[in-house]
């Protein structure tokens, strides 16, 4: 059924950039259209791209956003997970949680009062 | 004279049937009317039910949006520990499945079971958010009878309302609710301290007015502890029953509000997407349950000010009541929904 649903209405997650857009409605509370404009605009795509795996699997390589795992092109010098959540947050301008966790929890701890 | 050709079709129940054009228009019509009659809403308009009868009277397996109209997919239950351990199968959405956030969840999805093991689900989705790009969800639904004997501690107020014994159900009601409520919030900041990007109150409402109560106000706690917390609040049905039936959320009556309604009091709440419902007949076709569902969920996009993304899956939003949900049923549903009435997601 989720099959289904991606292919007949879905942005397609990191194929393309629906988790962007998602990430602005779930976190934002922000509808459709307005989410998919602050994408475009921070990203200098169109909306519709968006959507379009051919312009955005580029698109997330520049940005490194990541990209889908595939055994014919790996890419090991890219960002990938945490790493690529890094540089979304940075690009779309808004805190992720497991981010500042990260940092929060990589971070040197505090020299103590001597 | 030549007869109108039978188009293959869907029932409720998924199964096959031939239909015409003309009846599958005056099914369209039929469910709309049952819509508008039941919830008192507008009915749909003349350009909408030509657009809905062209998506049903196809025989075409498959069917899209236009390129460009794409909407989000809110996909809950990804992480149920399908076909491997919940991480994985987390990942296998993101990976394969194009799902735009992912959702983890123990299978029995109530919210009480998860209070006992919430530390091992707090680490779990921890150590998912290091190895995943898309957002990640915590998903339970509050289920509140599981708060009554013989598995809760409260009195069960389904027992006690056929006995006539009204203030007792509500009181038993009501202190359960005050436990959810406790249960949601105490979830939110293990998943908070955890690095979810947010949480996913599913089929609220399944036990009633006291339920919808629970996650409105747990929402609302959990929108001013954590304002960068995503809370998406999905319905379990069209209609808040009112197995209470005086409970108020800021001054609103829960029991029998329909879909325009709920999400009111769910975007006052603090929730930042909306999951309406509307229940599968089994016994009517496809396209008459998608006109239904169109009409009851319509009046809610007109004034949301958050997304909202109608429930979709097995048994409801138009998709046949079956298990393994026929394609072209499914299909039909989602262009449907984001066709007709612009939704912001699925």
């Amino acid at each position: 059924m989720q099959g289904t649903h991606t292919q007949a209405a879905g942005m397609g997650g990191m194929r393309a950039a629906g988790d962007l857009v998602a990430r602005m409605q779930m976190t934002r509370g922000m509808r459709l259209k307005e989410a998919k404009q602050y994408v475009a605009d921070k990203l200098g795509v169109s909306p519709s791209d968006l959507s379009d795996p051919a312009v955005m699997t580029d698109v997330r390589n520049e940005f490194g956003f990541g990209r889908i795992h595939s055994y014919a092109i790996s890419h090991p010098d890219q960002a990938n997970f945490i790493e690529a959540k890094f540089n979304i947050s940075r690009v779309l301008d808004i805190p992720i949680n497991s981010v500042e966790r990260f940092k929060e929890r990589t971070a040197a701890p505090a020299t103590a009062a001597h | 004279m030549a007869s109108e050709p039978r188009i293959p079709t869907r029932m409720g129940d998924g199964f096959l049937t031939q239909m015409t054009r003309s009846e599958i228009r005056a099914d369209i019509e039929d469910g709309i009317a049952t819509a508008v009659k039941r919830a008192k809403v507008a009915p749909l308009a003349d350009d909408e039910i030509e657009h809905l009868l062209d998506i049903y009277a196809s025989p075409a397996r498959f069917t899209g949006v236009d390129i460009g109209d794409e909407v989000v997919l809110s996909c809950d239950g990804t992480g149920m520990k399908t076909h491997a351990t919940r991480e994985q199968d987390m990942q296998s959405y993101e990976q394969w499945m194009g799902a735009d956030l992912v959702e983890l969840c123990v299978g029995d999805y109530s919210l009480k079971v998860v209070r006992t093991i919430l530390p091992y689900e707090a680490q779990c989705l921890h150590d998912a958010q290091l190895q995943m790009v898309v957002p990640m969800q915590y998903g339970v639904m509050p289920n509140l009878g599981l708060y009554s004997k013989p598995d809760g501690p409260c009195e069960n107020w389904s027992e006690l309302l056929p006995q006539g014994r009204i203030d007792e159900a509500r009181a038993a009601e009501e202190e359960a609710l005050e436990m959810a409520v406790a249960d949601m919030v105490k979830l939110a900041d293990a998943m908070w301290e955890a690095g979810a990007d947010g949480l996913d109150w599913d089929t609220t409402g399944a036990s009633g007015d006291p339920e919808f109560l629970a996650a409105l106000r747990a929402t609302e706690i959990v929108r001013k502890k954590y304002p960068d917390m995503g809370v998406e609040l999905g319905m379990a049905g069209e209609f808040v029953l009112g197995m209470h039936g005086q409970l108020e959320y800021e001054g609103t009556r829960l029991a029998g509000l329909f879909p325009r309604e709920q999400m009111l009091l769910a975007q006052k709440a603090g929730a930042t997407m909306f999951g309406p419902v509307v229940n599968t007949n089994t016994g009517k076709s496809a396209a008459w349950n998608m006109a239904r569902a169109l009409t009851l969920i319509k009046p809610c996009l007109a004034e949301a000010q958050i997304p909202i993304h109608p429930n979709v899956g097995m048994g409801v939003g138009g998709v046949p009541m079956f298990v393994h949900p026929p394609v072209d049923a499914v299909c039909r549903a989602a262009k449907a929904f984001v066709d007709i009435l612009k939704v912001d997601g699925l």
